[in-house]
């Protein structure tokens, strides 16, 4: 059963936190928000689950209007970045409590606990405290009380965020594999371009508000509609510059030009927006087409396998630094000219507007 | 500025001290050198903020010396240690101006006025800050308090060492970026000695000339971010740094090969012995992806693949046990079935948990 935003708005005060918004999310796979802090991700959430009511517009769940019913009565559960426990409770009786208030038999509430505990690795934790547990298994307890009834509608607000790196790494992994066979809606916010990447199935990327682009994750990645799309799906930052067309060509800067894809020659001449994502801006020629370009280095971090080169293309006119990622170690000497070398085969063109032209 | 240097360290917080497990630090003996850059990585509990409270002096260490140069300050108290630190969330005054915020160390030392109005200057320049040094700190974003705590931390020309504990957690990686940067080339322009604490690996390999990585109350490797990469000492430092981590195999030796699942597999340390739990330990960057007709390689089953944008994890499967490979953006991956190339110049054999030295152990 699909949930459905239609026209879904909200304002408090004078001020809206959420334009007009139009979404359908389905069952069966991911649904990710993807968005920086503040963008509306948790006020769209609580206005699926019920939590908020809309300002205008309706909420529709499996063909039903919804709007305005309260969320005691939708069958919804939620899982937020700070993770809540019952503390005197042990693991066992937190995965269960939902269960006991939903009245089920004991036999069967045992059975659906012990397959979460399986699931999410928590089975010899079972008779602990939250407080005798880490952070992360204190947080797979909340979300384990959060799956353990069959919700209709899933909401995770940045479930991992307050984890360690390795443990955030491996709970992404078995995630996806726990909704794998059940007919619900999920909902999964987040401010990390990779994390929305890797859980894959379905991305909006939010912006002051406002729904951006809705589609398959790695179509929004690859295909991003504008350029705040783009910007909101890309770290590092993608770099963006001003070009002029003329002709077939495109021109940045006064050094640097290439010949347009075909799509692109066929605009009419004047200025557009060239972007183009840090790991194809290398330096060492790669890719397809491979265009030479010379920035004033600020800074260098050199990793375990990659360098990231932070550079200025022109002088200092307050745009935002371009970034470079190479595989390798490359030691580039800051406060000089380096050269690196774009793919723009690679890169999007977007209209002054922002809307992106199809290349 | 110093040189710290910790000899014979230990601490615990029990009265117990009869197991490994009662020691929150195991035993520790490191020198950082005036003017560098480091990191402690490791995950919750490994024994990182212990280890920076025993050298902010918040801690007395159960066993061993902290010296600052050549001075014994084992017993010194925190306020004599001349030590700024920058925590997880800012520490800042809302209703003090920008300004004021900044110059707060320095005031508080009794610096000579005009030399805070300059320091402070000078600071606020360096992070961007110097629009907004009138306005309250109360209105500011995250981001912007959080680079006033840093600018705190930087203010003082006469500390001994700079410490971050987890200083960007709370930051969006939009902005973690930018901050990550500035840190970077902060320490390029003032350098003080810096140590940088996180669970974050990117932050660590990024900002560290030395990564100091722990676990369990111990320093597992200390390297350069190339040498954790490049060649683990340990394989919890493969799986810690690198993302998804170094694959782990169980196997056997035999006439110098690796044995996994009835595999011979080159590996790179000569060895024709080794006592003890046998791994072998491959990064996902390592291994190449053939279609299964290949004449050799490993022969797998792909589980699932994660696209990550410019590369994807190619999950695969030997008898139960899964090997991840990365390939890159553009790059086409067999359907079905796959063979595994492991680079033998980066396939290395583990003892224990250990990287087993060249010629083996008897």
């Amino acid at each position: 059963m699909p949930l459905d935003l239609k026209g879904v708005s909200k304002q408090v005060g004078g001020e809206t936190h959420i334009y007009p918004t139009d979404l359908t999310l389905e069952p069966g796979v991911f649904n990710i928000l993807l968005g920086t802090t503040g963008a509306g991700k948790t006020t769209l959430m609580q206005l699926m689950a019920g939590l908020e009511r809309p300002t205008a517009g309706e909420v529709w769940f499996g063909g039903v209007n919804v709007t305005g019913m309260p969320v005691q009565k939708r069958n919804v559960s939620m899982v937020h970045q700070q993770f809540i426990n019952y503390p005197n409770m042990s693991v066992f009786e937190n995965i269960a409590s939902p269960l006991r208030v939903a009245r089920m038999p004991k036999a069967e509430i045992k059975a659906r606990v012990e397959r979460m505990a399986d699931l999410l690795k928590l089975t010899p934790l079972l008779g602990r405290r939250p407080s005798e547990l880490s952070g992360g298994q204190q947080q797979r307890c909340a979300m384990a009380r959060a799956l353990v009834k069959d919700a209709s509608l899933v909401l995770l607000d940045e479930p991992l965020a307050n984890l360690d790196f390795k443990l955030r790494e491996e709970l992404r992994d078995e995630l996806p594999r726990l909704f794998a066979d059940r007919d619900c809606v999920v909902v999964y916010a987040t401010t990390e371009p990779v994390e929305a990447l890797l859980l894959g199935g379905n991305t909006a990327t939010v912006f002051q508000g406002r729904v951006a682009q809705f589609g398959p994750t790695g179509e929004v990645y690859r295909r991003p509609g504008t350029l705040t799309s783009a910007q909101v799906f890309s770290e590092p930052p993608i770099n963006t510059a001003p070009v002029t067309k003329d002709g077939a060509t495109i021109r940045l800067g006064e050094h640097t030009d290439w010949t347009a894809p075909p799509p692109i020659q066929a605009l009419p001449d004047g200025a557009y927006v060239f972007g183009i994502r840090p790991h194809h801006v290398t330096l060492a020629p790669d890719g397809t087409h491979p265009v030479a370009i010379d920035g004033m280095v600020l800074v260098t971090e050199l990793s375990g396998s990659e360098s990231v080169v932070h550079f200025r293309l022109g002088a200092d006119d307050g745009a935002a630094p371009w970034v470079s990622q190479s595989h390798g170690i490359h030691a580039v000497p800051v406060g000089q000219v380096a050269r690196l070398h774009m793919d723009v085969a690679q890169g999007l063109y977007f209209e002054p507007d922002g809307a992106r032209i199809a290349a | 500025m110093a040189k710290i240097t910790l000899a014979g360290v230990r601490h615990s917080y029990g009265s117990t001290r009869d197991d490994r497990a009662d020691w929150a630090l195991q035993h520790l003996d490191e020198t950082w050198e005036d003017g560098g850059a480091y990191a402690l990585l490791g995950p919750s509990g490994c024994g990182k903020t212990t280890l920076l409270n025993i050298v902010s002096g918040l801690l007395r260490p159960t066993e061993g010396r902290v010296l600052f140069d050549d001075r014994d300050v084992t017993d010194q108290p925190p306020d004599q240690r001349h030590i700024a630190q920058v925590f997880q969330f800012p520490v800042i005054y809302d209703t003090m101006t920008v300004h004021d915020n900044l110059a707060f160390p320095l005031r508080n030392r009794g610096v000579d006025e005009t030399r805070v109005k300059a320091r402070v200057r000078e600071i606020a320049d360096m992070l961007e800050l110097t629009d907004m040094l009138g306005r309250r700190a109360r209105g500011l974003t995250a981001d912007g308090k959080q680079k006033i705590s840093l600018g705190r931390g930087l203010v003082r020309e006469d500390v001994n060492i700079v410490m971050f504990d987890e200083p960007l957690t709370v930051i969006d990686p939009h902005l973690k970026w930018q901050l990550r940067s500035k840190l970077k080339e902060l320490h390029q322009r003032v350098g003080l000695t810096m140590v940088y604490v996180t669970h974050d690996q990117t932050e660590a390999l990024t900002f560290a000339e030395q990564v100091m990585v722990m676990n369990e109350g111990q320093v597992v490797q200390i390297g350069t971010p190339v040498d954790l990469f490049e060649c683990p000492q340990h394989t919890f430092v493969g799986h810690f740094i690198g993302s998804p981590g170094m694959n782990v195999l169980p196997c056997t030796l035999e006439g110098g090969k690796a044995v996994v699942e009835g595999h011979a597999i080159p590996i790179a340390n000569p060895v024709t012995s080794a006592a003890g739990r046998l791994e072998i330990g491959v990064r996902p960057e390592f291994i190449d992806l053939a279609d299964r007709g290949a004449e050799t390689g490993v022969p797998v089953e792909i589980l699932k693949v994660s696209d990550a944008g410019r590369y994807r994890v190619v999950h695969t499967c030997l008898n139960g046990f899964v090997i991840k490979a990365l390939v890159s953006e553009g790059v086409e991956i067999p359907a079905d079935g796959a063979r595994l190339a492991l680079a033998p110049e980066k396939t290395r054999l583990y003892a224990d948990g250990w990287l087993v030295p060249d010629g083996g152990t008897p």
